[in-house]
């Protein structure tokens, strides 16, 4: 086995929204601004929709990181999805780190349809970050490392 | 006390002579004094009816299914529970008007583990007078001072005033201050690393036996997410510390907003663990964050987390002030 | 067993060069229920998509995954095409293998292992995907107007050309609006009467247009295509059907001392009244709080002269229940009360007053005929002093924080009127900046300062107090930063503006949403100016924001256009990805419905069945129509009753699983 040898790819789901930070995404893409591809990105319609049942059934399955991306606060498609999605991870994230885990691992930005150079930004930073805070180990289920 | 156990047992009585209630919701003595609880009673046997510092369960819970059967339900309410019902009224889990609410007056209830720190055995009762508080015992009787045995809940009251009543047995009493945030604030104190002990050490405490889950009065669901295959986190057991984790934080985030601090969680608790800090940090910082806010002070006045401002704080700007 | 093929485009080179193409197109095949995984150059060419049809029909699929570019490039496009295929178009799933990977990954390894996973992953939502139809509600072919002033005016004309019907709302005795007090109007100086009242008539005599005056909006049930409304008439008093206008009523009410609103409290008018003699309808209405039959039961006179016998003391307020595919708002502006602006003396001194008051005591069928006197002692005022942002622009509490955006152009206008019809008056305005975008606004504004001797001082005024039957008027001059002390005759207030206090009950009864300062908020900011966030309701003129009357018309006229667009269909097919509530797991708790943004959630008591009996329980209805798919109740529902149609939650989790893997 050789997997001791192996640097450290942190796992990093990000939750975007349909109408801005995907659209942001596909910008980056198409401009070309490289992000690693460790970040693998779960489309949703708004980031209202995002259930921290979903971010705590990453970090389960190996996720070491979590971010969510959605529209600039007074941009929401839906009007009034981020302001909730806003509150809802505040208190989440807070509490997570209340638990003693590492607050890095969960982040909220707002990127919107044009900031896809944020975008690259963002996710590069982001990887960078949990690279260096290593594995996560506190919110893991060893039944579903591989 | 006593005094007080008296005027219930004559109100029940003579509301369910009058018929205008047909059952009542109440407390009743077990096996032991200090082993109360909650009981529905009917004129056959409203006289097991008993209010005594050892009454600590909330009732409003139970009016859930209760206050749906037919007839009109009498509960007794402490100035804690009032908020409860209120927060189950906001949400419609119960009638309204198929109940009639007494608000009783409390003390501050006592916590029957904590009396084996003063070698306390063989409890026949208890009596208070202020903060003295004399326990008969079959071997004699004992003095102590009541806050070293009172409910975790209970050292936190949050006042004597009633949030909602029909009737009010005794004085209308008044809110206080308490200082229910200072372990909230010990724990933000620590590092990372600290807290994830401490919560480590506690959580992996829980046998899943639920008890929290199934006397929470915000914890009502029809089916729970737990209980729900469907739901993709259901269990029956933590199989490994993710999952003890996974069931605290979810029940904590599902109460986040309604949960009044009733501190029955804690209570219930076989294994002790201080599961009200998991909701009083929730509070906290939607206090801290957006503004104060009491679940269950009054039935119109939406949840922090089903409102929002333009001008909210940023998640990553939690740990500025928040902590 | 679901059967799933599988697509890997190419993309010519923006895909094949980085992603090895046929790397996944072998990986996905491992994959369990994929019984077809092949790759192309150009999925989305017409060849690229027979080639996924005909595989739809050859091998039976229950869906389809795209490897390709962004689902928001060409989602649309492959449902289409599996649609055509016979399969349901929300079997399709597209994996973003372009934008995503190929473009921003360099290396070949790299950037075939994350397109598998995407693929994969793409794979495990399709699993779970399950066929959905959009619903389809039917269109009511009629609209609603609330509001009758200049917006709802040319709103109502503008849908009824087009040839639908329209009722248009109104709740003072006449349509007409602000509009109908103003002298000139600005840039052109035309008389606001004289463009205004063409209009109303040509509102009167639209066969499409029911005019319900003197009457509010009661309630409000429904969504779009689908509004009912319940109006109450209010009671004039006066049968409508017998009255001719002949205005003997008016003539001989002898109760004379009510302040006239029209004229905006300038003089008195009768009981019985018509506000103003272009009034629509021309039919009069009594005031039963001055009327002296109606409190005390004598006099009568009114009655007696009436030649058709139309007055009826006793008449009651009437209601009337109408359907209604589209309800467009314009309940237009007041101005807001100068209580609170003691230090400019609008209280006490009789001689401050608003710039709405102005604008009466300047038009010819005003109270003085448009001859401009002091009110206080009915001289002719030789020194006027205006004072700009009275309430706007403010920080105080009594203050609006925002621009009322009309007062630069109307104080302009009032300034160059007065010099050119009382060329040895002094007209000074102070201001905080002159604000003049528009077309011909800032000419107009240069005109008043350069050709018309206007004095403009950059300042703000701190206090004006009567001396000596002269106003004294305290301000400084900030350009040149000196404390000026001024006598005055008339100082003219320009007041800011505040939506009208009914809007709020209006907004209420509609769900559609409001800002803090009771503004309608629009559903886009910029892209969608004149709609509501909530189907089907439309903004028109001051209620959403401060505007002249250009702009109100050209609001009014977009949000005709909305209208029309949507009466224009037969019905409304609904987004097919909206919420769905479990009414099993249903707490009936209502924490969904203060998320949705849009009122779609509704609550039932339904009958269970329980062992032993039955249970009547509270569960929530979702209405399609309404929806628009956020999934904000989603994550407030705590027992997971409520899901999200094409985004579920199961779904959401499987794509977090496989890309966790």
């Amino acid at each position: 086995m050789q997997v001791e040898n192996k640097e450290f790819k942190p796992k990093i789901v990000a939750f975007c929204c349909n109408w801005c930070s995907y659209a942001g995404a596909d910008l980056a893409g198409s401009s070309r601004l490289s992000y690693p591809a460790e970040v693998k990105i779960i489309r949703i319609p708004c980031s209202c929709r995002l259930n921290p049942m979903f971010i705590l059934k990453a970090f389960q399955r190996g996720a070491d990181g979590v971010i969510l991306c959605g529209c600039h606060p007074g941009d929401c498609h839906y009007t009034t999805g981020n302001y909730f999605a806003r509150r809802r991870m505040t208190t989440l994230f807070s509490m997570l780190n209340y638990l003693g885990i590492e607050k890095e691992r969960t982040r909220v930005e707002w990127v919107s349809a044009a900031e896809g150079a944020k975008f690259s930004v963002v996710m590069n930073d982001f990887v960078k970050t949990i690279t260096e805070l290593g594995e996560n180990k506190r919110l893991e289920d060893l039944r579903c490392k591989r | 006390m006593q005094k007080i156990s008296a005027e219930m047992k004559k109100r029940a009585s003579e509301l369910l002579a009058s018929g205008e209630v047909s059952r009542v919701i109440g407390w009743a003595e077990g096996d032991f004094c200090y082993d109360c609880s909650p009981a529905t009673f009917t004129a056959e046997n409203i006289d097991k009816l008993v209010y005594t510092d050892f009454c600590g369960a909330n009732l409003s819970k139970y009016l859930i299914k209760e206050s749906k059967k037919e007839g009109k339900i009498l509960v007794f309410l402490k100035p804690c529970d009032t908020y409860s019902f209120n927060q189950l009224i906001q949400e419609h889990r119960i009638v309204r008007e198929n109940i009639y609410v007494i608000g009783i007056p409390c003390d501050g209830k006592l916590d029957y583990d904590k009396f084996k720190f003063f070698d306390i055995e063989g409890v026949l009762g208890a009596e208070s007078n202020g903060n003295e508080l004399t326990v008969d015992t079959i071997y004699g009787k004992k003095t102590v001072n009541k806050e070293e045995v009172m409910l975790e809940k209970c050292l936190c009251c949050k006042g004597k005033k009633h949030m909602v009543y029909d009737e009010l047995i005794g004085e209308e009493g008044e809110l206080k201050e308490s200082s229910r945030f200072s372990m909230v604030e010990k724990l933000e104190a620590m590092t990372e690393d600290e807290r994830y002990a401490f919560w480590q050490g506690e959580l992996s405490k829980c046998i899943r036996c639920n008890a929290c889950r199934n006397v929470c009065p915000a914890c009502s669901c029809e089916n729970c997410v737990f209980d729900n295959p469907e739901s993709n986190i259901a269990s029956k057991a933590n199989a490994n510390e993710f999952e003890e984790k996974l069931f605290h934080i979810i029940r904590a985030w599902h109460v986040a907003g309604r949960c009044t601090d009733c501190g029955e969680c804690s209570r219930v608790c076989p294994q002790n663990i201080p599961l009200h800090l998991l909701n009083r940090k929730f509070i906290k910082d939607m206090n801290t964050f957006y503004g104060e806010y009491q679940a269950g002070e009054d039935t119109e006045t939406r949840a922090p987390l089903n409102s929002y401002k333009l001008n909210d704080r940023e998640a990553y700007e939690f740990d500025k002030e928040g902590k | 067993m679901k059967k799933i093929g599988v697509f890997v485009c190419w993309c010519g080179s923006n895909i094949a060069a980085t992603v090895d193409v046929k790397a996944v197109v072998e990986a996905v095949k491992k994959e369990p229920n994929v019984v077809l995984a092949e790759d192309y150059q150009y999925m989305c060419s017409e060849v690229g998509q027979n080639k996924m049809i005909s595989a739809i029909k050859d091998y039976n699929l229950d869906g389809v995954v795209i490897c390709s570019c962004s689902p928001r490039m060409h989602e649309t496009t492959f449902r289409r095409a599996a649609e055509k295929a016979g399969l349901n178009p929300f079997m399709v799933e597209v994996a973003n293998i372009r934008e995503q990977c190929s473009w921003i990954h360099k290396e070949m390894e790299e950037a075939t292992e994350k397109a598998i996973i995407l693929a994969r992953t793409a794979i495990a939502k399709v699993l779970l995907n399950a066929p959905l139809q959009s619903g389809e509600s039917k269109v009511t072919k009629r609209a609603l107007v609330i509001g009758g002033g200049i917006a709802g005016i040319q709103s109502a004309l503008d849908i009824a050309e087009a040839g639908f019907e329209v009722d248009l709302v109104e709740k003072k005795p006449s349509i007409g609006g602000k509009m109908s007090q103003l002298d000139k109007t600005f840039p052109t100086l035309d008389c606001s009467a004289c463009i205004l009242t063409p209009k109303m008539v040509d509102v009167a005599t639209n066969k499409n247009i029911n005019i319900f005056a003197y009457s509010e909006i009661e309630e409000v049930s429904g969504f779009v295509g689908n509004f009912k409304v319940k109006i109450r008439k209010k009671a004039r008093y006066i049968d409508e059907t017998k009255c001719t206008g002949c205005g003997a009523c008016v003539e001989k009410c002898p109760s004379k001392k009510t302040p006239n609103e029209f004229n905006e409290g300038l003089n008195n008018r009768t009981a019985i009244y018509i506000p103003f003699a272009q009034a629509i309808p021309y039919k009069p209405t009594i005031d039963a709080s001055a009327c002296i039959k109606m409190k005390t039961g004598k006099c009568g006179i009114c009655e007696k002269f009436c030649g058709v016998g139309a007055i009826d003391y006793n008449q009651k307020d009437s209601f009337v229940e109408r359907e209604y595919g589209a309800i467009v708002v314009a309940t237009g502006y007041n101005i807001i009360n100068l209580d609170r602006f003691n230090e400019l003396g609008y209280s006490d001194c009789k001689d401050v007053i608003t710039s709405l008051e102005f604008e009466r005591l300047t038009n010819a069928a005003g109270p003085t005929k448009g001859h401009l006197i002091c009110p206080s002692d009915g001289r002719e005022p030789q020194k006027i002093v205006f004072v700009q942002c009275v309430g706007s622009r403010g920080t105080r509490s009594c203050d609006k924080q925002y621009c009322s955006k009309i007062c630069c152009m109307y104080t302009a206008k009032h300034a160059m009127l007065l010099r050119e019809k009382h060329p040895e008056t002094e007209v000074y305005v102070f201001y905080i900046d002159v604000r003049t975008p528009g077309k011909n606004y800032d000419e107009f504004y240069r005109r008043a300062v350069e050709q018309y001797g206007v004095h403009y001082i950059k300042g703000q005024v701190g206090k004006v107090i009567e001396k000596d039957g002269h106003l004294e008027v305290q301000a400084s001059d900030l350009l040149s930063n000196e404390q000026l002390h001024l006598d005055a005759d008339l100082v003219v207030l320009a007041a800011a503006i505040e939506p009208d206090p009914t809007a709020r009950k209006i907004a209420t009864m509609l769900t559609a949403s409001m800002d803090t300062n009771d503004f309608f908020t629009e559903a886009h900011a910029k892209l969608k100016p004149v709609e509501s966030p909530t189907a089907g309701i439309f903004l028109s003129g001051m209620c959403q924001g401060p505007k002249d009357i250009p702009e109100t018309v050209s609001q009014a006229g977009a949000a005709a256009v909305k209208v029309i667009g949507l009466l224009s269909k037969d019905t409304l097919k609904c987004n097919a990805c909206v919420a769905s509530p479990n009414e099993n797991m249903c707490n009936g708790c209502s924490l969904c419905a203060t998320v949705c943004p849009y009122g779609a959630i509704t609550y039932v008591e339904k009958d269970f069945r329980i062992p032993g009996g039955v249970v009547k329980r509270r569960v929530s209805q979702v209405n399609e129509a309404i929806c628009q798919g956020c999934g904000a109740c989603t994550v407030a529902c705590m027992s997971g009753a409520m899901d999200l149609k094409g985004f579920t939650n199961k779904e959401i989790m499987a794509e977090v699983e496989s890309v966790c893997k």
